[in-house]
């Protein structure tokens, strides 16, 4: 089996997230960055899949020089290889990102043979377009079912699962096919040392690719206005028990 | 006009087709024009109750869309069926709710015209005048952060509005008749099926995260798998559901189905009683639909405690077993 997984690299904020002076990022002078946790869950996928199945794992981003890290973070857990689209960092909106995603596809595809299986997360935590994964399987021909929550791949084809109210969808897709999947659907490994040394030699191919901005523009970010409540603090430790049983008895909860 | 998909299950409208109507009414308002819905697929009673619906919420028109291939949902039909919709019909715009459905098939049919699609609009201006531009607010990081965005005027405008931007309301007073309805027919190629849903599994009802009355949450301060048994014994006690942080599901002490947050659910309970959780904007995010927290934490300046109503301040592994006594010793009480 030949997977792909796409992952973006995004800051990952604690209490508060601060927003830069031209408002047009997030402020991560004092931040780390993650990967998405939809996608983080989809490299796990695509790992345990090529544990089971045979095959090789292959992780794209499209981002500046350091989403390189996420790619590292990828194999460190047990991708094989990482295909890094280099921007200068700035925010591209979904169709730009999409145009570039699927013409890096393209190529790899055209060199190495087609992915049976390309897993994207079912939005990106930060910018949250819910759509690349769909743009590029469109240009590329292939069927996408987002919110997947379980896969199993059966024979020359994949089942699929969605949750819904009350249950779940099931999807049985030919490969090769696309999946847009989200947290939940397994739990991500923590990198083991040797992991983690095989990653530092990890080979990355580098990627200059650009279709030109879309017709969606950001102009600013800004976070929403929040009322400020008035903490009531009850008082220290079991002793505040009864207060605390006080508050659920006024709401009526008890 | 703007044209306004409407989300149902087997011809059943779901509460996403009323919110997205209900924001679509001040959409079209703006724009000065009609509001017309769209129920795509199969209705298990025929389109007429769905239709009847969108027209309580001011849908002045429907039009049906059938199909073999429509059998039941599947995004990249839904998708294709909504781009041969704007083909024929020309709307202005395009609205649809920003669940996880709506969100997929304006995604789908955004890639088959090659336009732009903007998701989770809070807020959203047209144009003004010719060659203006569409201008909206949109959501970024679940909530956590807006985003002002620009979108070029040229061709239909797709859009979907955050979900729970609104509260869904029929119009008053109610229309004295049904809206006309339309059958409109599509051309889908058979390769579409690909993506229907093939089977549905039901699981069983019970009191699921989303609409407990309680949620008792636990983060890293609660410390193992084993540490979350007082937290069970206080939802058990008040009908309600234990929920958790990523932190606790990223070490495996409790499934990711009990994660409230970003990238898990959003909660709406009564009371939030959160324990040993710091309040980390993702999941923020999740609890603020809470209508009132009760934070149990050994740090006074966590975020959870200053965001929240009530705060105890101490060790989770003391407090919770003292209130539980205590409940119990209320109840005890002739
Ligand atoms: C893109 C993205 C998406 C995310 N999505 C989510 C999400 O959906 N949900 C989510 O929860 N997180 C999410 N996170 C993670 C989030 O940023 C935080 O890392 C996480 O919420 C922290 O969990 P926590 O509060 O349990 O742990 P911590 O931040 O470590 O806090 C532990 C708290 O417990 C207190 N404490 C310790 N011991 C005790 C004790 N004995 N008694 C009482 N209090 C005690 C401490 O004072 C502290 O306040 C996301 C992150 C990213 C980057
Ligand atoms: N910059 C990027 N690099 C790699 N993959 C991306 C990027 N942006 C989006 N994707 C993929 O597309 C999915 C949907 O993104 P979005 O449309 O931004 O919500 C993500 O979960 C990723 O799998």
């Amino acid at each position: 089996m030949r997977i792909l997984c796409c992952v973006k690299r995004v800051p990952a904020p604690g209490a508060k997230i601060n927003v830069t002076a031209d408002g047009l990022a997030v402020d991560a002078a004092h931040l780390g960055f993650t990967t998405s946790p939809h996608e983080e869950c989809g490299v796990e996928e695509a790992v345990q899949i090529a544990e089971r199945e045979g095959g090789e794992v292959t992780v794209l981003t499209l981002g500046p020089t350091e989403a390189a890290e996420q790619l590292r973070y990828a194999a460190s857990v047990g991708a094989h290889r990482g295909v890094l689209i280099q921007t200068d960092g700035s925010a591209w909106d979904p169709e730009r990102t999409a145009r570039a995603l699927t013409s890096a596809i393209q190529s790899l595809e055209a060199d190495g043979g087609v992915f049976d299986l390309i897993l994207f997360g079912n939005e990106s935590a930060d910018s949250g377009g819910f759509q690349v994964g769909v743009r590029v399987c469109h240009a590329l021909g292939r069927p996408i079912v987002n919110g997947i929550k379980g896969i199993e791949i059966e024979g020359s084809g994949v089942r699929a699962r969605r949750e819904i109210d009350g249950g779940f969808e099931v999807y049985e897709l030919d490969l090769p096919a696309a999946l847009g999947v989200k947290e939940g659907i397994n739990l991500p490994r923590y990198p083991t040392m040797r992991g983690r040394l095989a990653s530092k030699k990890l080979e990355i191919t580098t990627l200059e690719l650009d279709a030109g901005a879309g017709d969606q523009a950001l102009v600013r970010l800004h976070r929403p206005t929040e009322t400020v409540s008035q903490t009531v603090i009850l008082g220290d430790g079991p002793d505040a028990a009864p207060a605390a049983v006080d508050v659920l008895e006024e709401l009526g909860v008890l | 006009m703007l044209l306004v998909v409407l989300e149902h299950d087997r011809g059943t409208l779901g509460e996403p087709a009323r919110e997205a109507l209900t924001f679509g009414r001040t959409l079209a308002a703006k724009m000065g024009v009609e509001m017309h819905g769209a129920v795509i697929g199969a209705c298990a009673a025929g389109p007429g109750p769905a239709a009847e619906e969108a027209g309580a919420h001011g849908a002045a028109r429907v039009y049906t869309v059938e199909h073999g291939v429509l059998s039941d949902f599947g995004p990249e039909a839904w998708g294709e069926s909504i781009a041969q919709l704007v083909s024929v019909l020309g709307p202005r715009a395009v609205l649809a709710c920003g669940s996880e459905r709506g969100n997929e098939v304006m995604a789908q049919a955004a890639a088959r015209l090659d336009w732009p699609f903007v998701a989770n609009c809070t807020d959203i201006a047209p144009p003004a005048g010719t060659g203006g531009q569409w201008t909206m607010t949109r959501i970024q990081w679940g909530g956590s952060l807006l985003e002002d965005a620009t979108l070029a005027a040229a061709g239909t405008a797709l859009l979907t509005c955050g979900l729970h931007t609104v509260a869904s309301a029929p119009v008053e007073p109610a229309p004295a008749a049904p809206p006309e309805t339309q059958a409109v027919p599509v051309d889908l190629d058979a390769e579409l099926a690909r993506t229907v849903v093939k089977d549905r599994v039901v699981l069983e009802a019970g009191v699921t995260l989303p609409t407990a009355p309680v949620v008792v949450g636990g983060g890293r301060g609660v410390g193992s798998a084993e540490g979350f048994a007082p937290l069970e014994e206080l939802a058990g006690l008040l009908g309600g559901r234990v929920g958790c942080s990523r932190a606790v599901t990223n070490n495996g002490w409790r499934p990711h189905s009990d994660q409230v947050g970003q990238t898990g659910t959003r909660i709406a309970p009564e009371i939030y009683i959160a324990s040993g959780i710091s309040g980390a904007i993702q999941h923020w995010v999740g609890a603020m639909g809470s209508k009132h927290i009760l934070a149990i934490n050994i740090d006074p300046e966590a975020n959870m405690v200053v965001k929240a109503d009530w705060a105890v301040i101490g060790d989770l592994h003391q407090v919770i077993p003292a209130m539980n006594a205590e409940i119990r010793r209320r109840r005890d009480r002739p």
